[in-house]
C-alpha cells in the first residue's frame, strides 16, 4: 500500500510540475492544483497510513495521527483561496493585457520552419 | 560621572547646529563646541585614574543571552586617542568657523563633523567587537558625507565614492575578521579577547583572522596598495582634511593595529605583512609627495608616508618600536593638522594651492609663514621639534630588526632614503611657497588671515615645540600609559630626551638631512626623470573598475532575470532537484522498519484511476475543458484516499473544496481561451518532462521513506488532553479550534484577505464576454432548466440542515466550521446556478464582505474574551448542561470560535464565486440585448 501511495504522490507532483512549466495561465493553475494535491497527500503521509483509526475518541482502538490532519485541513482551504486568487489574476491579466501568457505578453521566439508547417497544416 | 556620556555628548552634538544656525555663525560654532568640550572635560576627569594604571569600564546589557551589550572602556590608548580626537576636533570647529564661506551650509558641515567625531570616540572607547565595528562603519559613512560636502564638484563626489568603496570594503573584511576572532575566543568582549592571546595564536584560523583585520586597518589607514583613495579625498574642505585625513580617521586603522597588538602581533606572519606593507607605503608616499604641485596633494602623500612609518614600527614586533609608533601618532597628528590648516589659510587667502603659482608668500603673510615653517620642519624631523624625536626612535628600531634575514641591513638604508625624501618635500613646502621669487598669476593678493583662524595653528605648533624641547615633561606620562595598554602592561625602558649622545641614529638623521637637501637642490633632474613615467590617475582606474563591475552585474542579472516566468520556475525546480536529489544518492536504504499495509482490490482500482486521470490531464492539457474534468477526478480520488486512511474530516473538506474549485475553474475557463496551440518545442517538452519526472521520483522516494519509518509523534498529548482539556472527542477539530486556535485565527484572516483581494480584482475587471466557444458555437441562451430549479430549491433546506448538523457535531465527530461552511457555500452556489443572480439578488441582501468581517470578529472576540477571565488569549472554556426535552448537552467557547471560522469560510467562498458568477450574467444580458 505504501509503495502505491508514494508512487501516486510522486506522479501527481511530476504532473503538477510539468504543467506549472507551461506558458499559459490556466494550465499553470491546473498544475498548481495537481501540485497541491501532491503536497497535501505528502503532508498527510507524515502521520503514516492507518486503516479504520479515525482520531475520534472512543471510536477505534488505535488512532491515526491527528496533527498532520489538522494541518492539511487548513492547507486545503488556504489552497482553495490561493487557486482562486491566481485564477482571478489570470483573468485580470487576460483582460488588461489581451493574452493569457504567464509573462503578460507572448514572447517573440524565432520560429523554426517545421513548426510553422505544422501550424499551417 | 558616566563613561557613556563621553560618546553620547558628541552624538547629541549632531543636533546642536540645526537649532543654533539661526542665531548666527559665531553662536552656532560656539554652541557646537560646547558638547565636545564637556566630553573632553569628562575624559580629563578620568585621566588621574588612568595614569594610575586603571582601566575604566561601563556596560549596559542589551540581550545578555547572546552576549550583546553596549560596553565602553577607557584605558591609556583610548585616552591618548580621545585627547587627539576631541582636542583637535575643537580646534577644527574653530578653524572651520572662519574657513567656510557664506555660501556653504555651516550647520550641515557641523552635523557631519559631529557625527564623525562621535563615531571616532565610539571606536576608541568600545569594549565590544561588534560595537567597535559599528562605529568603524559610521566613520566611513560620515567621512563620505564630509568629503562630498561640496557635492556640486565632480571630484568631490568621485573622491567620496572612492573613499567609501575602499574603506567600506575594508570594513566588511574587518567585520569578518572580528566575527572570526569572536568565534575563536567565544566572546565579543574586548577585555576577554585581549586576554586570550594564546588561544588566538594557537588557533588554525589565526592567519585568516589576522589578514581580515589587517585588510580593515590597511584600507582605513591608506596603506599600499589601498593608499590611492586618500589623495582623492583631498577634494574635501580643508578642515576635513586636517581632521579626518591627517589626525584622526586614517589613524583609526593604526588604532586598530595597536588595540589588537597584544593578541595579533608577535608572530612571523604579522611581522612580514605589517612591516613590509609599512615600509612600501613609507617609501612610495615620500617619493610621490615630492612631485605633487598641489599643496594638499603633497601633504596627502606625506600623510600616507608617515602612516606607513607608524605601520612599519608596529610591524617590527619589538616593544620599543611600539612605543615609538605611539609617540609618532601624537607627533604626526600635531604637525600634520597644523600644516593642513596652514595650507587651508594659504588657499583661502591667495586663491590657489598650486605650488607653481605660490611663491614668495613670506612677504605677504610672515606670521602664518613662520607657523607653517616650524610645522614643516617638525615634519622633516629637525632637532628641537617633536618629529625629530620619534624619527630618531624609528631609526634606532630599524637597526634592531631582522625582517629580511641577512638582507635586513637594507631596511635602515631604505628608512634613511625615505627620511631624505621627507626632508626634500618639507623643504619644497617651505621654499616653494614662502620664498623662491614672486607669486605667479594668483587670483587674489595674499594677506594675513583673521586673528582667530590662526589660533588652532598656533596651539598645534606650540605643541610641536613643547614636545620637541621638553618631551618627557609634556608627553612622557601619556606615552607611558598608552604603551602600557598596547604592550599588555609591560613597558620597556625608554628615554625621551633630545640628546642621546653621538650614535648611529643621530648619524642617520644627519644623513637624511643632507640627503634631503641634495635631493631638493637637484629636484629639476628628478622631475625630469619622473616625467618619463606614464602616471595613470587612480581615479580613472577605479571608475573603470567600478563600471565594469556594474556591467558584469547587469549582464548577470539580465541573463537570470529575462522576464520569463517559465525560465524562473525551471531554474527553481532545477535547484530543488539538485539540492533535494543529491542527499538521496548518499542514502543507501530508502525503506524503514514500519510494517506495510496489504493492498486490496478497490485501492488498486482507485490508484489506477488516479494515475490515468493525472496523466490524462497532462496529455490533454491544451484541451482545457477535458483536462479540467480529469483534474476533478484526481481531486475526488484524493478525498477518497483521505477517507480510506482514517481522516474523515479531511475527506469531507477535500470533497467540498473540490466542488467549489471546479466550479471556480469552470467559470474562469468561460473567460479564458478554451484551448491553446502547441507552443513549446519537442526538445523543451522533453527537458521539462525529464526535470518534472525526476522531481517526482525524489518526492515519491522521500514519501516512501517517510511512510515506512516508525512514527514518532507529539500527537499523544493531543489525544490524551482532547476530551479533558478541550471538551471534544474529535481530536482534529479540537486541535483546530483549541490547541492551535491561534494558527486557525491566522488562517481565516488570510482567507478573508485573499477573498477581499479577489473582490477588488473582479470589481475593476474589463473582460470581454465570449459569445461563442472555441469551436464557434454560440453559448446556449436557455437560462435555467426547470428541473434543476425545482430540485435545487427543495434541496436547499436539506443542505442547510446537514451543514448545521455537521457544524454542531464537529467538536465530537467529524465535521466543524470549515466543512460546514463549505457545505453551506455549495448549497448557496447551487441556487445561483439553478436560478441565476437575478433571482438571488432580492433574496440575499447581505454583503458577503460583512459575513467575512463578522466571522473574523467573532473568532477574535472569542479569543479576547478569555482575557475577561484572566486567561491567556484564546483559552477555551466548556461545561455540560441539561435542559428538559433535550437532555444533557455541552457548551464550549470553542464552538463560538468555530462559528467565526464557519462565517469566514462562507463569506470568502461566496464573495469569490458569486462575484465571478455575476461577471458572466451581466455579459449574457448584454448579448441578449444586442441580439
Amino acid at each position: 500500500m505504501e509503495v502505491i501511495y508514494a508512487f501516486c504522490v510522486g506522479l501527481l507532483a511530476a504532473c503538477g510540475f510539468f504543467l506549472v512549466l507551461r506558458g499559459r495561465t490556466f494550465i499553470v493553475v491546473m498544475g498548481l492544483t495537481l501540485l497541491s494535491y501532491a503536497v497535501n497527500l505528502f503532508l498527510f503521509a507524515s502521520g503514516r497510513l492507518t486503516l479504520n483509526g479515525a482520531a475520534v475518541l472512543g471510536q477505534s482502538a488505535q488512532y491515526s495521527d491527528p496533527l498532520p490532519q489538522a494541518l492539511v485541513l487548513t492547507a486545503i482551504v488556504i489552497g482553495f483561496a490561493m487557486t482562486a486568487f491566481l485564477v482571478i489574476l489570470a483573468m485580470r491579466s487576460r483582460a488588461d493585457q489581451g493574452n493569457d501568457h504567464v509573462d503578460g505578453q507572448i514572447p517573440v521566439r524565432p520560429v523554426s520552419p517545421s513548426l510553422l508547417d505544422k501550424r499551417n497544416g | 560621572m558616566n563613561l557613556l556620556w563621553v560618546v553620547l555628548l558628541p552624538l547629541i552634538g549632531t543636533l546642536v547646529p540645526l537649532f543654533t544656525e539661526r542665531f548666527g555663525r559665531n553662536i552656532c560654532a560656539f554652541c557646537v563646541a560646547l558638547l565636545p568640550a564637556w566630553s573632553l572635560i569628562l575624559v580629563l576627569m578620568y585621566a588621574p585614574d588612568i595614569f594610575n594604571g586603571q582601566a575604566i569600564r561601563q556596560t549596559i546589557e542589551w540581550i545578555p543571552a547572546i552576549g550583546l551589550e553596549v560596553s565602553f572602556r577607557l584605558d591609556g590608548l583610548s585616552l591618548l586617542f580621545l585627547l587627539l580626537i576631541l582636542g583637535i576636533g575643537l580646534l577644527v570647529i574653530l578653524y572651520a568657523r572662519y574657513y567656510l564661506s557664506l555660501k556653504d551650509s555651516m550647520s550641515r558641515f557641523y552635523v557631519y563633523l559631529m557625527l564623525f567625531m562621535a563615531a571616532m570616540v565610539g571606536i576608541v572607547t568600545s569594549n565590544n567587537l561588534i560595537q567597535l565595528w559599528m562605529f568603524w562603519e559610521l566613520t566611513s559613512i560620515s567621512s563620505f558625507l564630509l568629503i562630498s560636502f561640496w557635492s556640486h564638484k565632480s571630484e568631490a563626489r568621485k573622491g567620496a565614492r572612492m573613499a567609501l568603496t575602499v574603506t567600506g570594503a575594508g570594513g566588511l573584511a574587518l567585520l569578518a575578521g572580528l566575527l572570526l576572532i569572536g568565534r575563536i575566543v567565544g566572546s565579543y568582549d574586548l577585555d576577554t579577547v585581549l586576554a586570550s592571546s594564546d588561544i588566538i595564536h594557537a588557533h588554525a584560523a589565526y592567519p585568516v583572522a589576522l589578514i581580515l583585520v589587517l585588510l580593515g586597518a590597511f584600507t582605513k589607514s591608506a596603506q599600499f596598495p589601498f593608499h590611492f583613495w586618500l589623495p582623492h579625498a583631498m577634494a574635501a574642505p580643508t578642515p576635513v582634511s586636517a581632521y579626518l585625513h591627517s589626525a584622526t580617521m586614517v589613524k583609526a586603522g593604526i588604532f586598530l593595529m595597536a588595540r589588537f597588538y597584544p593578541v595579533l602581533a608577535g608572530t612571523d606572519l604579522w611581522f612580514i605583512i605589517v612591516s613590509l606593507t609599512g615600509l612600501t607605503t613609507l617609501l612610495l608616499g615620500a617619493y610621490i609627495a615630492l612631485f605633487k604641485h598641489d599643496l594638499k596633494g603633497l601633504l596627502a602623500y606625506s600623510t600616507i608616508s608617515h602612516l606607513g612609518l607608524i605601520t612599519l614600527l608596529l610591524g617590527l614586533n619589538s616593544p620599543l618600536a611600539a612605543v615609538a609608533a605611539i609617540f609618532h601618532i601624537i607627533n604626526h597628528a600635531t604637525f600634520k593638522a597644523s600644516l593642513f590648516m596652514a595650507a587651508g589659510i594659504i588657499d583661502h587667502e591667495s586663491g590657489s594651492r598650486d605650488m607653481r603659482q605660490l611663491n614668495g608668500l613670506w612677504q605677504y603673510m610672515p606670521y602664518t609663514a613662520t607657523l607653517a615653517i616650524v610645522a614643516a620642519l617638525a615634519m622633516a624631523g629637525v632637532p628641537l621639534l617633536n618629529g625629530f624625536l620619534s624619527k630618531e626612535m624609528f631609526f634606532a628600531e630599524t637597526l634592531n630588526q631582522s625582517v629580511l634575514g641577512s638582507l635586513s641591513w637594507t631596511i635602515p638604508l631604505l628608512a634613511v632614503i625615505g627620511a631624505a625624501f621627507s626632508v626634500a618635500y618639507s623643504l619644497r613646502f617651505i621654499h616653494d611657497v614662502f620664498f623662491n621669487g614672486q607669486p605667479v598669476d594668483l587670483p587674489k593678493t595674499p594677506q594675513e588671515p583673521p586673528r582667530y583662524v590662526r589660533i588652532p595653528v598656533e596651539i598645534l605648533v606650540a605643541l610641536c615645540l613643547l614636545v620637541g624641547i621638553f618631551p618627557a615633561f609634556v608627553v612622557g606620562d601619556l606615552l607611558h600609559i598608552a604603551s602600557f595598554a598596547v604592550l599588555d602592561h609591560t613597558v620597556p625602558v625608554h628615554n625621551l630626551a633630545i640628546w642621546h649622545g653621538l650614535n648611529l641614529p643621530l648619524l642617520m638623521s644627519f644623513m637624511a638631512m643632507v640627503g634631503g637637501v641634495i635631493l631638493y637642490y637637484n629636484r629639476r633632474h628628478l622631475f625630469e626623470f619622473q616625467s618619463h613615467f606614464d602616471t595613470t590617475d587612480a581615479k580613472h582606474i577605479f571608475e573603470r573598475t567600478i563600471q565594469s563591475l556594474v556591467k558584469a552585474a547587469e549582464s548577470i542579472t539580465n541573463t537570470l532575470e529575462n522576464g520569463s516566468l517559465q525560465r524562473y520556475v525551471f531554474t527553481l525546480l532545477l535547484c530543488t532537484l539538485v539540492m533535494g536529489g543529491l542527499p538521496l544518492i548518499e542514502l543507501t536504504q530508502n525503506s524503514g522498519t514500519r510494517a506495510s499495509i496489504p493492498l486490496d482490490g478497490v485501492t488498486i482500482v482507485c490508484a489506477l484511476l488516479m494515475i490515468f486521470s493525472a496523466v490524462a490531464t497532462v496529455i490533454w492539457h491544451r484541451r482545457r475543458f477535458l483536462a479540467l474534468i480529469f483534474l476533478s477526478v484526481v481531486g475526488l480520488i484524493v478525498s477518497l484516499t483521505f477517507a480510506k486512511f482514517s481522516a474523515p474530516d479531511l475527506a469531507l473538506t477535500q470533497l467540498s473544496v473540490e466542488i467549489v474549485t471546479i466550479i471556480l475553474l469552470l467559470l474562469a475557463l468561460f473567460f479564458l481561451p478554451q484551448s491553446s496551440l502547441k507552443e513549446s518545442s519537442n526538445r523543451r517538452l522533453s527537458v521539462d518532462l525529464l526535470v518534472a519526472g525526476l522531481i517526482g521520483c525524489v518526492i515519491g522516494t522521500l514519501c516512501y521513506a517517510m511512510l515506512t519509518t516508525p512514527l514518532n509523534t507529539m500527537s499523544d498529548f493531543f489525544i490524551a488532553n482532547s476530551k479533558t482539556g478541550g471538551g471534544g472527542t474529535n481530536v482534529v477539530n479540537v486541535i483546530l479550534v483549541d490547541f492551535r486556535g491561534f494558527d486557525t485565527l491566522g488562517e481565516i484572516i488570510v482567507l478573508g484577505i485573499a477573498a477581499l483581494g479577489i473582490f477588488k480584482l473582479i470589481a475593476n475587471m474589463r473582460i470581454a464576454i465570449p459569445a461563442r466557444d472555441d469551436k464557434g458555437r454560440a453559448w446556449s441562451n436557455d437560462p435555467h432548466p426547470m428541473m434543476l430549479e425545482v430540485v435545487s430549491q427543495s434541496l436547499l433546506p436539506l443542505a442547510l440542515l446537514v451543514s448545521a448538523y455537521i457544524f454542531l457535531r464537529g467538536h465530537n465527530m467529524p465535521g466543524g466550521g470549515f466543512i460546514a461552511g463549505l457545505i453551506t457555500s455549495v448549497a448557496i452556489i447551487q441556487q445561483y446556478i439553478a436560478h441565476g443572480v437575478q433571482w438571488i439578488k432580492p433574496r440575499v441582501t447581505i454583503d458577503y464582505q460583512w459575513i467575512i468581517a463578522s466571522g473574523i470578529l467573532i473568532a477574535t472576540a472569542t479569543g479576547l474574551g478569555s482575557w475577561l477571565f484572566g486567561q491567556a488569549f484564546l483559552s477555551t472554556w466548556f461545561d455540560y448542561f441539561s435542559l428538559p426535552w433535550i437532555g444533557k448537552f455541552e457548551l464550549a467557547s470553542a464552538m463560538l470560535f468555530d462559528l467565526g471560522v464557519y462565517l469566514t469560510v462562507v463569506g470568502a467562498v461566496m464573495l469569490i464565486l458569486a462575484n465571478l458568477g455575476k461577471l458572466t450574467t451581466s455579459e449574457r444580458l448584454d448579448i441578449q440585448e444586442n441580439n
